[in-house]
């Protein structure tokens, strides 16, 4: 229980802290966006006051309030959901455009970090548990394709796959002239057969860093004394390596969740681009060509709230996995 | 070899012969790699002419007079290739050193101090941590219109030192509580030569690895957020190159030559420096060396 409580005290904290970051960055920056952002509003539909209040409640160069009121005001909107117009799909608010993108981009990410941990740890397993052998081997291999920027994975697998060998779509997040979104099945296929390819991307430049670790992993919870027991009394090799080595050494990859997605997502950001994916990564960038200031915030809001979340969701399942981290605290 | 004899040999060795990790096939590969690549970027911008000369021969395949062809303007790849591993590894070498002392004070400081500031300090590495970096660079390059490369390499490497911190914060914590530290405590030494000479020695091989890994992430980074258009103004880096043959459509036209030299030379050193952090692992984690003939045939007998 005690546990339980450190943990989502530390998530309030770092709520918090995302929060203040998000108001501040644009305070502490030189220029002023606002009447960056009316003038570009104006020139797609009339601006009322009200539109130009609440921008800059949001942006804070309010100069009329103090800084500590400029911050209520934006806790007070962030709680009531209010995140301000976008400009790039003006008047469309900003929640609105995220509501349609966010979807995508968890589907994506989330399928393609779960199939890269997972073979990712299976063969990392394998490499630790047969020192040497092919799939040892395969370790630099993996590094290496880690080391190739996302991005230009993507384009390269776009130009062999999408125009050399059109084997799947050039960009998209479904067939827009054929089916229409709804759960139907060619929908779905649709979805399918666009994101596979991005999910490749993110899957092959993703999935040596779990197999590394997997594998020192192995190497080093297999000198343990525990292990030497377990020999000793005569246990299958195979109930040694499932049951008692990878499910001590899979404990560092669960914990080092927290660094690798935030690395992943910041990966899926530039790979949405190339694939042109309707998902966040591409409203994002949408935003910055814009100078759609409301919506950037609004984005960078939304995903460092997910990576929060999936990190909270790890940590308490890595409590329940280990009952040291429940001892110590 | 277990954590007290280690403190144990460190103490007794001289220092150096600990810090120098084996020569094996991996570092000597890795350090050939990185080697060549360093030295192009060092001296390869003296021996080419101007990489923005526009001429009148575009999109040319590698060959007559231009070794890796020419960019959709007539530009000489080879020329921008050699600018462009200068740019970014002066980012990865800024980030790495900035990483090295934001790191090291969040990490080994708070965690030598211990109490209140240990806590405080892990409380801020932890928020920096799960905090996603991309998207914040993305956010802050984006208020910036013009700017340097030092501001590109300062936002990334405030956005990345997290994680080194928790690792070497662990680290630390293992050895301050050795037999060895706490006899030099007792011992009366002072409290910035404990941190010094006993502790910080044991942590140059953690240090270098860590150091390693921002050098890479540093030119991941950069190559993304210049490829996405929001790098250093002016620069030349692997990812601007990327970044005019993406807008420049080197893909569509079939121009290899122009888009995959920027990309291999990320992949090539990314992989170099792994390589070289495998060796230093090694010295970390003696477990992970290679086993001899003798040893790797119990192993197999075992599974």
């Amino acid at each position: 229980m005690r546990y339980l409580l450190r943990k989502l005290a530390f998530y309030v904290v770092a709520l918090w802290a995302a929060l203040t970051l998000n108001f501040l960055v644009p305070r502490l920056m030189p220029g002023n966006p606002v009447d960056l952002m009316l003038s570009k509003l104006a020139t797609k539909g009339p601006v009322t006051p009200t539109t130009r209040n609440a921008i800059e409640a949001l942006l804070g160069t309010d100069t009329h309030s103090s800084l500590w009121n400029q911050y209520w005001t934006y806790l007070h909107h962030l709680v009531t959901g209010d995140l301000g117009t976008s400009i790039a799909y003006f008047p469309a608010p900003v929640s609105q455009v995220i509501g349609q993108t966010l979807p995508w981009t968890v589907g994506l990410i989330g399928l393609a970090t779960v199939i890269s941990f997972a073979i990712g740890i299976l063969l990392g397993r394998a490499a630790g548990w047969r020192r040497g052998s092919w799939v040892d081997n395969l370790i630099p291999v993996t590094t290496m394709l880690q080391s190739v920027p996302y991005f230009w994975l993507a384009l390269l697998l776009l130009f062999l796959l999408g125009s050399t060998w059109p084997v799947f779509p050039l960009s998209g997040g479904y067939d827009v002239y054929s089916v229409t979104p709804g759960w139907s099945l060619p929908f779905a296929q649709s979805v399918l057969y666009h994101g596979a390819l991005p999910a490749l991307t993110i899957v092959i430049s993703s999935v040596g860093g779990w197999m590394l670790g997997m594998r020192n992993m192995m190497v080093s919870t297999m000198s343990e004394d525990f292990v030497v027991t377990a020999e000793a009394k005569g246990l299958t090799p195979r109930r040694i390596r499932s049951r008692y080595v990878a499910r001590n050494a899979v404990l560092p990859s669960i914990s080092g969740f927290a660094i690798s997605l935030g690395f992943v997502v910041a990966g899926s950001i530039v790979t949405e681009a190339v694939f042109s994916y309707p998902g966040i990564g591409s409203a994002l960038l949408l935003a910055v060509g814009n100078n759609d200031y409301a919506l950037m915030q609004g984005v960078f809001l939304i995903i460092t709230l997910a990576v929060l979340g999936a990190n909270l969701l790890v940590d308490l399942l890595y409590g329940v996995i280990d009952p040291r981290t429940r001892a110590r605290s | 070899m277990t954590a007290t004899t280690e403190g144990a040999v460190a103490v007794a060795a001289p220092i150096r012969r600990r810090s120098l990790p084996p020569m094996t096939l991996k570092l000597a590969v890795g350090l050939g790699i990185a080697g060549l690549i360093i030295l192009f970027g060092v001296l390869g911008p003296l021996l080419v002419g101007n990489p923005s000369t526009v001429r009148d021969v575009g999109l040319t395949g590698p060959g007559n007079g231009f070794l890796l062809g020419t960019t959709q303007s007539g530009q000489d790849v080879f020329a921008q290739l050699a600018y462009a591993t200068r740019g970014s590894l002066i980012i990865g070498v800024v980030v790495g050193a900035i990483t090295l002392l934001l790191s090291s004070f969040f990490g080994v400081v708070g965690a030598f101090i211990g109490g209140s500031t240990d806590e405080a300090f892990s409380l801020f590495t932890n928020i920096m941590l799960v905090i996603p970096g991309l998207p914040l660079v993305i956010v802050i390059s984006s208020y910036v219109p013009n700017k340097s490369i030092w501001l590109v390499a300062a936002v990334l490497a405030i956005t990345s030192w997290a994680g080194s911190a928790r690792v070497l914060r662990g680290f630390t914590l293992s050895v301050r509580s050795r037999d060895y530290v706490l006899a030099a405590r007792i011992g009366g030494e002072k409290r910035w030569r404990i941190l010094l000479v006993e502790i910080l020695p044991n942590l140059i091989p953690l240090l270098a690895s860590q150091v390693v890994f921002a050098v890479i992430f540093a030119i991941l980074g950069e190559a993304g957020l210049s490829f996405l258009g929001l790098g250093a103004s002016g620069s030349f880096t692997w990812g601007t190159m990327l970044f005019y043959a993406q807008n420049g459509l080197a893909l569509r036209l079939g121009a290899w030559w122009w888009f995959a030299p920027p990309g291999l030379a990320i992949a090539l050193f990314g992989a170099a420096l792994s390589l070289i952090n495998f060796s230093i692992d090694e010295i970390i984690n003696p477990k992970l060396r290679a086993q001899t003939r003798a040893e790797r045939k119990e192993w197999s007998v075992k599974a």
